[in-house]
């Protein structure tokens, strides 16, 4: 009846991820009561579960980051407090547990964090900066998003229903195989990325599919903002790396399931082919994260040093190049499985030129700082502290791009150093920098400075304890993924590893603060305009936050840097451009075939993680269902009357004549 | 099992059994013992002194143009519209283009000189070493001197070492961070690695690529031995009254736990082929309890 399913899945024995379990399922049980009680479900489920407006989704999927970037940072702390405690000693996690934990750590953080804030913010913004009122497909945005959000589920369910992986967030076979990992683990996690996975592949053609096609009139590739081709370079990647990750899945799963013999030790199976393909879907995945990362750098950089981007076509040219070249670099992931030595130089070489592309990045963020005005706000923070910071991380890559150089730091802890430097400095800052640059946008407040400038702080500073130690451990020799070590140089390192991540945890706390904060304060906080941060691209043109249609008007796209233009314009002649004939406005409608399809893809995963048939039957029929019903549905789309439109645009341009004249004043008097 | 028997081989010294506290003091890259360490070790540093004088520019630029140019700063020049130089476009791509020329001659030159399949350049004849990892431990077989160990090393300071290496079970890293380049060790494969120690000394060895629940314990000691030295650790192993044979192996490799340190004073010389070869093969037992090598 329940596969292999039994009361025994649940660790009874293991303290830790049970008391864990109850703390998040009490809590969500908590909230989920309050949340009826009070009343707000038919608002949450009218306004956002069932909502496609990209803006929405956008919000939700950097919820579910930021949420498991929590749950992924108390890994992290679990792993490095069981080093610190570990020399000599079995520390408080027994293998068992630790492995899952290390494999837990980065499974989520790559697809259940940075992925989600990514994809969040490029589907708050890009529509916005494109001048446009949604993205191309928005139902299948929001099935997108909830099967992100499936994928997020069933990783957390294995904490206290049987267990996770135990092969590191890549689960290389043999290992992976069933005579290795005979457990549910890596059942849970092929799943989860399964269904995760195709979400993904959908929001890349969604986003492919919306840049090329939907862009504002007059709106040509080369007036598009920097953040829109990082997006479209990300996604475009997402489009042909996503079908090889879940190709090789698939393999792995045959392999586990049905007795294939594509990786494994019996009837030939071959495990360097399951390591190359899962790189070279790998390799682009750093690029898929860290282009969205460089396109919100530049974005703020520019916007903070009151200039346009410089170098706007190299840029343009150095994503592209990335894009590309991201491509033919993946063996550098394994330079010590023995490829000959012409292999090994040619990746290492096509390896530095991605160096080159990247150099050129960051040589062109510097001169849009040359000439300007800076004004040092939580974004322009982070954005420094990644210039710094990511050149340190670019530099150790290279180092480990060397072939030679790599024979005796791969796997170590200087690679684990190397890859942290520049996903936290490039992913992470940026996703911060981001939350606090579009905040206002969404919410119509800003963050709390003072909180913002704590959390960068300590973040950095966090970052630097804990990694630049792990640099010299990996340079002593200490591998990655110990459970326990004896080796006394070591110690002093991993100890100070420790001290930082309680310096980052501080930050984390700031980051909680920071929210409360402004949520109590945020008539002070209140963004009148919709130009918080006197920005130039065309998403501070509307309201925040904007309204479900984005732009009364479709704005008319005269060059780069648009609504920049349209400010000056505004400004030397002391009054808005006139509006013209207000009309209805059609958008899509709410749909709940993103998270009906989502729940029975839950359902799906589940039953086959534990073998359980009829669950399987049941979940994939309904979620087949779902979409069928969607498909026949009569109508799809709602007007808005121009009446109502004219009421919402008349609020937003009162509030910029009241802005013009204040700031006319202002110059006056000066 | 084989416990007993262990016993009754006269250890090299006290330390010799499995305790990693005699070791050499583990300084990994920053302290190489043989010509492959000593070659890693100078391109990593040549590599890091071409990036650093990019680098430590770079590193210093952001900060003194956020200085410079706040907003506060009157002195500083404000110049809203300017966002291109052709002569500053051919320095942005010029510099990095200049510095991975550079990178990649290092890249290219290192390695082939130092491919680990490469003999080393040494005029005596390398000592012949086969490596099987298993669940959670290392055999070392010496077809030349008819001896295998579990768990410990010897090499030569006059020779140096040619290896042939490949797994019984799941992927590992055979790695010894004071004489370099690591490499990896697979079923169904057999790869090559050429290292020589110069001077004698007690040297870790790991496993670097994770290998499941036994891992941590996954550790060996490379004992860098004077060449009379050497000859001597040969002829105590072969004292050993334990013959590594087919049950033998087979029963080593279906105990999925670390091991002490033992040696065989016999062997089957067509031991390693057939394993690499997937001719002999043990199916994955239970997981014994992680054994902790600490006494």
């Amino acid at each position: 009846m329940f596969g292999k399913l039994t009361i025994n899945a649940i660790p009874w024995d293991q303290p830790i991820p049970l008391i864990a379990g109850a703390v998040v399922g009490l809590t969500l049980l908590a909230v989920f009561i309050w949340v009826v009680i009070k009343g707000h479900l038919p608002y949450l489920w009218r306004e956002w579960i069932t909502s496609v407006d990209h803006k929405r989704i956008g919000v939700m999927y950097v919820l579910l980051g930021l949420v498991m970037l929590l749950r992924g940072f108390i890994d992290a702390v679990m792993m490095r407090s069981q080093q610190a405690l570990a020399y000599r000693a079995p520390g408080y996690l027994p293998p068992h547990h630790y492995d899952q934990i290390f494999s837990a750590h980065g499974t989520i953080m790559i697809f259940f964090a940075a992925m989600p804030i990514m994809i969040g913010l490029m589907n708050f913004a890009v529509p916005l900066q494109l001048g446009v009122r949604d993205v191309a497909f928005p139902t299948l945005n929001s099935t997108s998003f909830w099967l992100t959000a499936t994928g997020a589920l069933l990783v957390n369910i294995s904490l206290v229903v049987g267990e996770f992986a135990q092969t590191g967030w890549l689960p290389y076979p043999p290992l992976s195989e069933l005579p290795y990992s005979p457990g549910v683990g890596v059942d849970y996690y092929l799943w989860a990325l399964l269904i995760s996975g195709a979400g993904t592949l959908m929001t890349g053609i969604n986003f492919v599919t919306t840049i090329l096609k939907m862009r504002a009139p007059g709106m040509r590739y080369m007036r598009m903002s920097m953040f829109c081709w990082t997006a479209l370079a990300s996604n475009l990647l997402i489009v042909a790396a996503f079908p090889i990750l879940t190709a090789t899945l698939i393999m792995l799963v045959l392999d586990r399931y049905l007795g294939f013999h594509f990786f494994g030790n019996e009837g030939g199976g071959n495990m360097a082919l399951f390591i190359n393909l899962i790189w070279a879907w790998g390799h682009p995945e750093v690029y898929i994260l860290v282009l969205p990362a460089f396109g919100i750098f530049s974005e703020v950089i520019s916007t903070f040093s009151g200039k346009p981007l410089f170098g706007y076509r190299s840029m343009v040219i150095a994503t592209l190049g990335i894009c590309l070249i991201s491509f033919i670099v993946w063996l550098h992931h394994f330079f010590t499985m023995g490829a000959g030595s012409d292999v090994n130089a040619v990746f290492g070489i096509a390896t530095s030129v991605i160096g080159l592309v990247t150099g050129v990045k960051i040589f062109n963020w510097l001169f849009t700082m040359y000439g300007g005005r800076i004004r040092f706000k939580t974004p322009m923070l982070w954005s420094l502290g990644f210039l710094v910071t990511f050149v340190i991380g670019g530099m150790t890559g290279m180092l480990l791009a060397v072939p030679p150089a790599d024979f005796e730091l791969h796997n170590s802890l200087f690679l684990v150093a190397h890859f942290h430097n520049v996903i936290i400095s490039g992913v992470v800052f940026a996703g911060f920098a981001g939350v606090v640059y579009w905040f206002p946008k969404a919410f119509g407040f800003r963050l709390h400075e003072g909180w913002g400038k704590a959390v960068f702080w300590c973040t950095l500073v966090g970052f630097y304890v804990t990694f630049f130690p792990l640099y010299v451990a990996g340079l002593l020799g200490m591998t990655r993924r110990l459970q326990h070590y004896d080796v006394a140089e070591w110690r002093p390192w991993v100890l100070a590893a420790a001290v930082g991540v309680v310096i980052s945890g501080v930050g984390m706390l700031c980051q909680i603060v920071q929210l409360v904060v402004s949520i109590r304060d945020r008539v002070a906080l209140r963004d009148e305009t919709g130009d918080p941060w006197d920005g130039r691209s065309l998403e501070w043109a509307t309201a925040s936050p904007p309204p479900a249609f984005n732009f009364a008007f479709l704005p008319d796209v005269k060059g780069e840097e648009p609504y920049w233009a349209m400010k000056q314009r505004a400004i030397e002649t002391q009054h808005l451009a006139a509006a013209g004939e207000y009309q209805a406005i059609t958008m899509p409608k709410n749909s709940a075939t993103g998270f009906m399809t989502a729940f029975f893809a839950t359902v799906t995963g589940f039953g086959l993680t534990w073998h359980i048939w009829w669950m399987v039957g049941a979940g994939l029929v309904l979620a087949y269902a779902g979409f069928v019903w969607f498909a026949w549905r009569d109508e799809d789309e709602y007007a808005i009357p121009a009446s109502e439109v004219q009421r919402i645009d008349g609020e937003r341009r009162r509030a910029r004549e009241e802005w013009l004249a204040r700031n006319a004043n202002v110059s006056e008097a000066a | 099992m084989i416990q007993p028997q262990f016993l009754a081989v006269a250890p090299l010294t006290a330390k010799a059994k499995t305790s990693l506290f005699a070791l050499d003091p583990a300084l990994g890259v920053l302290d190489p013992q043989g010509p492959v360490a000593a070659g890693n070790s100078q391109i990593l540093l040549n590599a890091l002194a071409i990036m650093l004088m990019i680098v430590v520019p770079t590193l210093l630029a952001p900060l003194a143009f956020a200085w410079w140019f706040r907003a506060s700063n009157k002195r500083a020049i404000y110049r809203p519209e300017w966002a291109y130089s052709g002569r500053l476009e051919l320095i942005v791509w010029g510099i990095p283009l200049l510095v991975i020329l550079f990178l990649s001659g290092v890249t290219w030159i290192g390695s082939h000189d130092l491919d680990p399949a490469r003999p080393l350049a040494e005029e005596a004849k390398p000592v012949e070493i086969q490596v099987v990892s298993l669940d959670w431990k290392w055999l070392f077989i010496y077809p030349d001197e008819g001896v295998a160990s579990v768990n410990e090393i010897a090499l030569p300071t006059d020779r140096p070492a040619h290896f042939s290496l490949t797994s019984a079970t799941v992927m590992n890293m055979f790695f010894v961070p004071q004489l370099g380049s690591m490499i990896a060790t697979m079923n169904g494969m057999a790869t090559q690695l050429n290292l020589k120690a110069d001077r004698p000394g007690n040297y870790l060895g790991q496993s670097s690529q994770f290998s499941g629940a036994g891992f941590s314990d996954m550790h060996f000691v490379l004992r860098a031995l004077a060449p009379d030295s050497f000859t001597q650790w040969t002829a105590e192993a072969r004292k050993s009254r334990l013959a590594l044979d087919e049950s033998e192996y087979l029963a080593l490799a279906r105990a999925r736990a670390t091991s002490p340190t033992l040696f065989y004073g016999s062997i089957d010389r067509a031991l390693f082929e057939r394993i690499a070869a997937r001719r002999l093969t043990s199916e994955a037992g239970p997981i014994s309890a992680p054994a902790r090598t600490i006494e």
